[in-house]
């Protein structure tokens, strides 16, 4: 399968083209940083969720480096793929991979959550190129991805919509509303991908309120369902170059991860979900971070 | 007697001609087309109306995303749950994110009278007003609906239109012109004003005749949006006749009284009586039977006036 990796997609800024013999190792390092900014930026605000920015970094640079048809000089063009981070607690990550993307510069993460930065704890579209939707209240992001996607349709357009999800996050019962509807309008242009690390802020979601059987809930929805490792960029690739995977069903993409994946002291523990890094830990999950990368 | 008519036929024919000339003009409804006075609409151009079944959080998010997609929805449905149901829906997707959707509250205020207060909307000004960015606009006749849905399409921004289906008079004559944020003098006077929107603007003009064959010059102000508020309208009405009295069919807490108490209290103090419904739950009874019931009458807002007129004297 390795070798069918198709190129990414052509509407993707050339700067930030990437041939498909370099995708896995590029990929690799973009998530290596991503992940370092989303700890470094954690660290000085003293405040952030970096089990789930680090659950979710391989999903987003995949997306934003192998996926989406944007073009950050053009963040608001019409014909743009919109993505929409649902989980908008986990803005560190997102704010990385944007700028990565060449959103904004990548100088002004340092601001993350000072006084009047653009870069709040949550993402505010008004304000940060390359924010489709206001997050940071969950269940929020799918129904507004079912109107985006709902729109392209009624216009014929060929632009897809993508949002990411936690797991948790689908307690909120308007993700279902949104699911249904989704659904009912064969939204195949639209594309969730849930985080599932398995872990909320005060527990394990079985614990907290079960989710499975995950899958069979989305089918049973009407759905599409693939299953992959969130953190196997190439099998990320590949779901998301295979959509839709049915011509009237919406697509639902499982990504399996870890939450704090990278950081073995960070790495499936419950009390990660929104601690800040130490000086100590944060050196010590850089240097992780680092031999990993390499 | 004036003929009556129900703002929302006025509303559906708006609504209709805006978006035979806009195609970008969608309506969302939550199984309410004919609630609505959607029908013909709903007929006629089926791919315009997206229904979104019986959820309402899912409907307010729907919209933001096909504001983001370049369309302008207008989102109908009973005020109680367009607004109760999915407000925080309202509060993040719509107002916060500045997304180009217009909220259509439907059958607002007592309508639903003998239904009981699942179906009252008596909060939604209150809740709605305070939404940073969210506009507010509540007409009071066919005419100033019209008006109101053209204006909310033409204005970049999210916009809450409560529309009532009580029977209400023609309060404006042809030449009237509804700008968003600017009440209306409906009638000059000296003695006191009378504050009112929606459907309690015939009512304060009639009462504000009955204060006129007693001698009592009273001015109308039709204060049809509630946000943004016209500033110096309110503040010339309270230094210019020195006293108010507001009007509306909602929870004396936090609608329109309240709005015009926040702003003469720091601007201009005088004395005011805020009618309304009282904070409780009203009990069963058709919506006219209800109005006679809290005093929204002509005669009612006349004894208001009175007895801010005679404390006034007494000081």
């Amino acid at each position: 399968m390795r070798q069918d990796v198709k190129l990414p997609s052509p509407c993707l800024a050339t700067d930030h083209r990437i041939e498909a013999d370099e995708l896995p190792p590029q990929l690799r390092k973009l998530s290596a940083a991503v992940r370092r900014d989303s700890l470094r930026m954690v660290h000085r605000a003293r405040l952030g969720h970096p089990g789930g920015d680090l659950s979710s970094a391989d999903i987003l640079v995949t997306l934003y480096f192998g996926a989406l048809r944007i073009d950050p000089t053009r963040p608001r063009a019409p014909d743009r793929d919109r993505f929409i981070m649902s989980k908008g607690h986990c803005s560190a990550a997102f704010y990385a991979t944007l700028a990565a993307a060449g959103f904004f510069p990548e100088d002004e993460l340092d601001t993350y959550m000072q006084p009047l930065s653009r870069l709040n704890g949550h993402p505010n579209r008004t304000e940060l190129p390359g924010v489709e939707a206001n997050t940071g209240s969950l269940g929020h992001g799918l129904p507004v991805a079912v109107g985006a996607a709902l729109a392209a349709k009624i216009d014929g357009a060929a632009w897809r919509t993508f949002v990411l999800t936690g797991d948790g996050e689908l307690q909120e019962g308007s993700n279902w509303e949104a699911a249904m509807a989704a659904a009912h309008y064969e939204l195949s242009n639209l594309t969730v991908i849930v985080d599932r690390n398995g872990i909320q802020q005060g527990d394990r979601t079985e614990r907290t309120m079960r989710l499975e059987p995950l899958a069979e809930k989305w089918r049973a929805f009407g759905w599409s369902v693939c299953e992959v490792d969130g953190h196997d960029h190439i099998a990320l690739l590949e779901a998301f170059h295979a959509v839709p995977f049915h011509p009237a069903r919406p697509n639902c993409i499982i990504a399996h991860t870890q939450k704090g994946k990278g950081v073995s002291f960070i790495e499936d523990r419950v009390d990660w979900h929104h601690r800040v890094p130490t000086d100590e830990e944060l050196a010590a999950a850089l240097r992780e971070l680092d031999e990993a990368a390499q | 007697m004036s003929p009556l008519y129900d703002c929302r036929e006025a509303f559906g024919r708006a609504l209709e001609e805006i978006a035979a000339a806009d195609p970008r003009i969608l309506v969302v409804v939550n199984d309410s087309v004919g609630s609505s006075r959607l029908g013909r609409f709903a007929k006629e151009s089926p791919r315009r109306v997206i229904n979104v079944g019986i959820a309402e959080q899912n409907m307010i998010g729907i919209a933001a995303g096909l504001a983001n997609g370049g369309k302008i929805p207008f989102v109908c449905g009973a005020s109680c749950f367009l607004t109760g149901r999915a407000l925080e829906q309202i509060k993040v997707d719509l107002a916060y994110s500045r997304a180009n959707v217009k909220l259509c509250g439907m059958s607002s205020g007592l309508a639903y009278g003998q239904l009981g207060p699942t179906h009252h909307s008596l909060e939604d000004l209150a809740w709605t007003r305070v939404i940073a960015g969210l506009c507010v606009v509540v007409p009071a006749d066919p005419l100033e609906t019209d008006q109101a849905v053209r204006a909310a399409a033409e204005f970049d921004g999210p916009v809450f239109l409560r529309i009532s289906r009580m029977p209400v008079p023609a309060v404006h004559g042809a030449d009237y012109r509804f700008r968003m944020g600017q009440a209306g003098v409906l009638r000059s006077g000296d003695d006191i004003t009378l504050i009112a929107n929606g459907t309690m603007v015939s009512r304060a003009l009639a009462a504000a005749s009955l204060l006129a064959g007693e001698g009592i010059s009273a001015r109308v102000l039709n204060l049809a949006t509630l946000q943004p508020l016209d500033r110096e309208a309110i503040v010339d009405a309270a230094a210019q006749t020195g006293a108010l009295v507001t009007v509306e069919e909602h929870s004396i807490h936090g609608g329109l009284g309240s709005a015009v108490a926040e702003l003469v209290t720091t601007t201009c103090p005088v004395p005011m009586r805020i009618l309304g419904i009282p904070g409780n739950f009203a009990p069963t009874g058709s919506a006219a039977w209800l109005f006679e019931h809290f005093g929204l009458t002509p005669e009612g807002i006349r004894s208001a006036a009175w007895e801010l007129l005679r404390t006034r004297v007494r000081q």
